[in-house]
């Protein structure tokens, strides 16, 4: 057995009988636990129930009822609540919640037969593009142990990135399937706001969150999203759609937005730059268009997102779940106390935030200005998709920083640059990885209209039968 | 972003900062006030707020009872209850 | 110096329970009396990741009655968070309408002291309500029990149109009668099924400028919620009298004590930080939708009251109060509906129905007397089959032992005598019985005929028509 295979070739190891699920399942938890003392990409392993999933998925197997992710080994991201198995969000308030029900995502990938062997670290609540503000402490980067792998879904971007299992599922509120994807070297999609089920996701800003997955390519993460998408009828937002099907024109127009490109470092630009022109020989045609306003994505994602969020985790009161304080002398007290115990300082910086934002005398200066600046992002796109079929950029201004370089809220915060845009305009998003600077991998992003999954998978698929990127894995 | 504002947003958000913490927060939030405070340079004159990225209608519900519910679930994950109920300090009205 | 004239000014808020079978925004059942948190689902309770759905017939009930009340219906409408902490409420914020709620303007006609006020509506939103504090049984804790988290509640707020505590009662009165006309609340007043809160403001007769208002919260009776207004009333009065202002603040009243004191813990909810809740979308009000909430709207009791004077012929004190119940108004028209007149219909009602059923301890829908029985029973009297007295104990037997009046009648020969050759038979024996009486009556003592009525229905058993007894009484008497 070897790390790194496709779903397609472990679904026909399976098949074949080469090997089991459980010892795939066992194959994947062995090198967990060789890797992850160091990578802390898992809050949880779940061994037991991993194995008794494996068990179930064999017997499918053998009546013949296997599924394409039948038995195939996966981790979700510790925001999707898992019945019966802690779900934490990585912040202390939630350290010991064990749901009473799964997440939709979780529900319909079980069905699927997948085989979850764990739950991944991230940043606290999704608060982060670093994966350094998790309670269980940061997880690191595959590539390089001092370097962050990307937030917030950074242990499932970890994971899939060292081989220690062959997908993952993630959330994208600002980037945080995008980013990590670009600093571990995987493939990564944030589909369409809607496309996804929210139920059960742990809500970070509700309009923005988006549920996706991580893969070592294209086609297994079509895969994966196959399984996970659709309506349901238990989230409002969830839209009705034909599935996700990979479908592009052989010759489309890519456009390159100027306010992404220019200023890119030197490598980093290059790099870049070659992969849009590897689209080019395959007989796209590169299109220089603007978004002109780009630079206002982050000053408008972080008004919303906090807003959100403030309300979003008014919850957490040490009253039905999670984390309360001892001894409280009053009820403001046992509020106070908990919250301040259980959340961590950039949770508590961004409640403030979007409190602040909401408040009187400032809700139309902030909240409804950034609703205003919202509303000419999506117009940008929506001009831009007149012209182009889809949009290349960079996912992140750099490769991964080292861990605790960026120490400053607001320089981490101007990392989404590149991601928020399309965040905030609920369009597709994509990252794949498309070469190396400094021995860490970049990733370049696709972006396409609404509910046109398909023709970013077309166009990345396309790019990974000519490349090999996603093919280099790193050592050990 | 005063000490004043801090705390009145500390007050409506029921968090508590310790003095270290409301130090650095209040340096931070200056900044993070100053970073949105750039979105004011766009001009949005007569731009209709975009609340939401689907431009779909509230979908409607049956209305049918489908939640069973077994309350010792719920409560087993509680930190404090009794007789079935959630117990908080005593709340004066 | 004369005392100022003071004028109050009163709106009230009321939030309407809507009668749904399940929650606002979730599966769960919505109940009464239910042991605590078992109809609270993972979305009531607020858990991590949990999503709201709407409930399809909350809006049409919302509908239902913004078209009763003549109101503006919105094309599309929004919910928003109201953002506070409490216990009472999961979330940490309510799911409520702000800007966008899904009825307008509209208006609510009345009838105080015989004559008809119009009141105006401003709005009604629909949102969510909250659980329950329990605080008595726990030395120094409070149970939470969120069974009506997440209870459906039309929110009606009217405009500060109501002058008096007696108006501000007779139009939560004729907003109880509404919403149950409607079908849309069960209006049961001590179950919370309708609550108010009363705005109250005084200022100088003749001021223009409205006072500085208190609000008084949760009033779930019509008397508490009279007594609360007067008493609040003459709390400003009293407080600008000694030349004192008043404090706009939220008030609770203690009927125990009959005052208002302030609520404590409201200083900072003044910010309640609303924005639209981005777990929900805009929701269109279709025209399948509105087609269906009309066809659903009944006659109104004030319609009910202009059909029942103009078209029955009733009085008003009849008239008020057998529309003010819906299910009282029914029974009275089902009554109607078996031939029998208005007015002895409404007599029987409010006189042997309702004093019967208070007796008993029964409402009106849980009558054993079918309001059909009752109409066949006063249509015997009035084709002079049986005697009202007779028809006590008709109605007396059907409401003991069932059955129908007919076959009752008849198996206890309780016709009244209509044969007339035996009838004159009875009389004139009566007659040629007692001649000191006879010659009395003859002298011109009138009073005399009750005598012998009284002895012809006693030789009758009872079931003789006592008009026809007094025709032929005249004729024997007048004949010797």
């Amino acid at each position: 057995m070897q790390p790194f295979a496709s779903i397609a070739d472990l679904g026909r190891g399976l098949a074949r009988g080469d090997y089991s699920a459980r010892e795939l399942a066992t194959f994947h938890l062995e090198r967990i636990a060789a890797a992850d003392d160091d990578l802390n990409a898992f809050i949880h392993v779940t061994q037991e129930r991993a194995l008794r999933a494996a068990d179930a998925a064999d017997r499918r197997i053998a009546r013949g009822e296997g599924g394409p992710l039948t038995g195939i080994p996966l981790a979700h991201k510790d925001i999707f609540c898992t019945e019966g198995v802690a779900t934490t969000c990585a912040s202390r308030m939630l350290a010991d919640f064990v749901p009473p029900y799964d997440a939709t995502v979780v529900a319909r990938l079980a069905a699927a037969g997948t085989v979850c062997l764990g739950k991944t670290n991230m940043d606290e609540f999704a608060m982060g593009s670093s994966s350094e503000t998790s309670w269980f402490g940061p997880a690191r980067n595959p590539w390089d142990r001092d370097r962050a792998p990307g937030g917030s879904s950074g242990g499932s971007a970890a994971a899939v990135g060292a081989g220690l299992v062959p997908c993952a599922t993630g959330t994208d509120t600002g980037g945080s399937i995008r980013q990590p994807a670009a600093f571990c070297g995987v493939t990564g999609l944030k589909p369409t706001y809607g496309r996804v089920s929210r139920y059960g996701m742990i809500a970070f800003a509700s309009s923005l969150d988006q549920g996706g997955a991580f893969g070592l390519s294209v086609e297994d993460v079509e895969t994966v999203l196959g399984a996970m998408e659709g309506h349901d009828p238990l989230d409002s937002t969830s839209a009705e759609r034909a599935p996700t099907r990979r479908n592009g024109a052989r010759s489309m127009r890519i456009g390159l937005p100027s306010e992404y490109w220019t200023g890119l470092a030197g490598d980093m630009g290059e790099c870049l730059l070659a992969a849009a022109k590897e689209l080019e020989a395959a007989g796209h045609a590169l299109v220089s268009h603007s978004l002109p306003h780009t630079d206002a994505a982050v000053p408008a994602y972080y008004v919303i997102a906090g807003a959100e969020a403030s309300a979003n985790l008014s919850r957490y009161d040490g009253v039905r779940f999670g984390f309360r304080a001892e001894d409280p002398a009053d009820l403001d007290d046992l509020y106070r106390r908990s919250r301040a115990a259980g959340f961590g300082t950039e949770v508590k910086r961004r409640i403030l935030t979007g409190t602040y934002t909401l408040s009187v005398g400032y809700y139309d200066a902030y909240y409804l200005k950034a609703q205003r600046v919202r509303r000419r992002i999506q117009q940008d796109f929506l001009e831009a998709f007149e012209e182009v079929d889809a949009i290349a950029a960079p996912v992140a201004p750099g490769p991964a920083f080292e861990l605790g370089a960026v120490d400053d809220p607001v320089a981490m915060y101007r990392q989404d640059v590149f991601t928020t845009p399309a965040s905030l305009a609920g369009l597709p998003a994509m990252s794949m990885p498309c070469g190396f600077v400094g021995g860490l991998p970049v990733g370049l992003q696709l972006i396409g209209p609404a509910f046109e999954e398909g023709r970013l998978l077309a166009l990345g698929h396309e790019f990974q039968r000519r490349t090999d990127w996603h093919r280099r894995h790193p050592e050990g | 972003m005063d000490r004043q504002t801090l705390d009145r947003l500390t007050r409506l958000s029921q968090l508590q900062l310790s003095p270290e913490e409301e130090r650095l927060v209040l340096e931070d939030l200056g900044h993070i006030v100053a970073l949105i405070d750039e979105m004011q340079a766009i001009d949005t004159e007569g731009v209709e707020p975009l609340a939401h990225p689907l431009d779909m209608d509230q979908p409607l519900r049956h209305d049918a009872v489908t939640e069973a519910v077994d309350r010792a679930r719920f409560l087993a994950v509680a930190p404090l209850t009794r007789d079935g109920l959630y117990l908080v300090p005593k709340v004066v009205e | 110096m004369a005392a100022m004239d003071w004028e109050s000014v009163i709106g009230l808020e009321i939030h309407v329970q809507l009668a749904t079978r399940s929650k606002i925004f979730s599966g769960a059942e919505a109940a009464f009396g239910a042991p605590p948190n078992t109809r609270a689902c993972a979305v009531d309770l607020g858990m991590p990741g949990v999503l709201p759905v709407l409930n399809r017939e909350a809006v049409r009930m919302a509908l239902t009655f913004g078209l009763a009340i003549d109101a503006e219906i919105a094309r599309t409408c929004r919910f928003d968070r109201k953002n506070y902490f409490y216990p009472d409420l999961p979330k940490g914020y309510q799911i409520s309408q702000f800007d966008q709620p899904i009825v307008g303007a509209g208006v609510v006609e009345m009838e105080i002291d015989g004559a008809t006020r119009r009141i105006g509506i401003r709005r009604a939103h629909l949102e969510e309500d909250a659980g329950k504090s329990l605080h008595e049984d726990y030395a120094d804790m409070t149970g939470i029990d969120l069974n009506r988290a997440g209870t459906p509640l039309l929110e009606v707020v009217s405009e500060p149109d109501l002058r008096t505590p007696a108006e501000a009662e007779a139009f939560f009165r004729e907003m109880h009668a509404v919403v149950r006309y409607l079908g849309i609340c069960d209006g049961n007043l001590n179950e919370g099924s309708m609550r108010g809160d009363a705005n109250v403001s005084v200022r100088p007769r003749g001021q223009q400028r409205l006072g500085e208002r208190t609000e008084i919260k949760n009033l779930n009776s019509f008397r508490f919620l009279r007594q609360a207004i007067a008493h609040e009333i003459d709390r400003q009065i009293g407080v600008l009298e000694s030349g004192g202002g008043v404090v706009r603040e939220t008030r609770l009243y203690d009927p125990r004590a009959d005052e208002t004191r302030p609520m404590r813990g409201k200083e900072l909810s003044d910010d309640y930080r609303y924005f639209p809740d981005p777990d929900l979308l805009p929701v269109r009000v279709t025209s399948e939708l509105l087609a269906e909430a009309r066809a659903l709207v009944p006659e109104l009791p004030r319609a009910k009251r202009r059909r029942y004077r103009e078209d029955l012929g009733l009085s008003d004190s009849d008239t008020g109060f057998l529309t003010g119940d819906p299910d009282v108004a029914a029974y009275f028209e089902a009554t109607l509906a078996t031939g029998c007149g208005a007015k002895p219909a409404a007599n029987w009602i409010m006189d042997r129905v309702a004093a019967s059923l208070n007796r008993s301890g029964l409402d009106i829908s849980g009558c054993p007397v079918a309001p059909e029985q009752l109409g066949r029973l006063i249509a015997r009297i009035e084709e002079g089959v049986i005697s009202g007295k007779i028809a006590g104990t008709v109605f007396d037997v059907v409401w003991e032992e069932g059955g129908e009046v007919d076959a009752i009648i008849d198996a206890r020969g309780l016709r009244q005598v209509s044969d007339t050759g035996e009838l004159d038979r009875i009389v004139r024996q009566v007659v040629a019985d007692h001649p000191e009486q006879v010659e009395q009556f003859r002298a011109g003592k009138e009073k005399v005929l009750g005598f012998f009525v009284g002895r012809v229905m006693r030789e009758t058993g009872g079931k003789a028509d006592p008009r026809q007894v007094n025709v032929l009484l005249r004729d024997a008497l007048r004949a010797r």
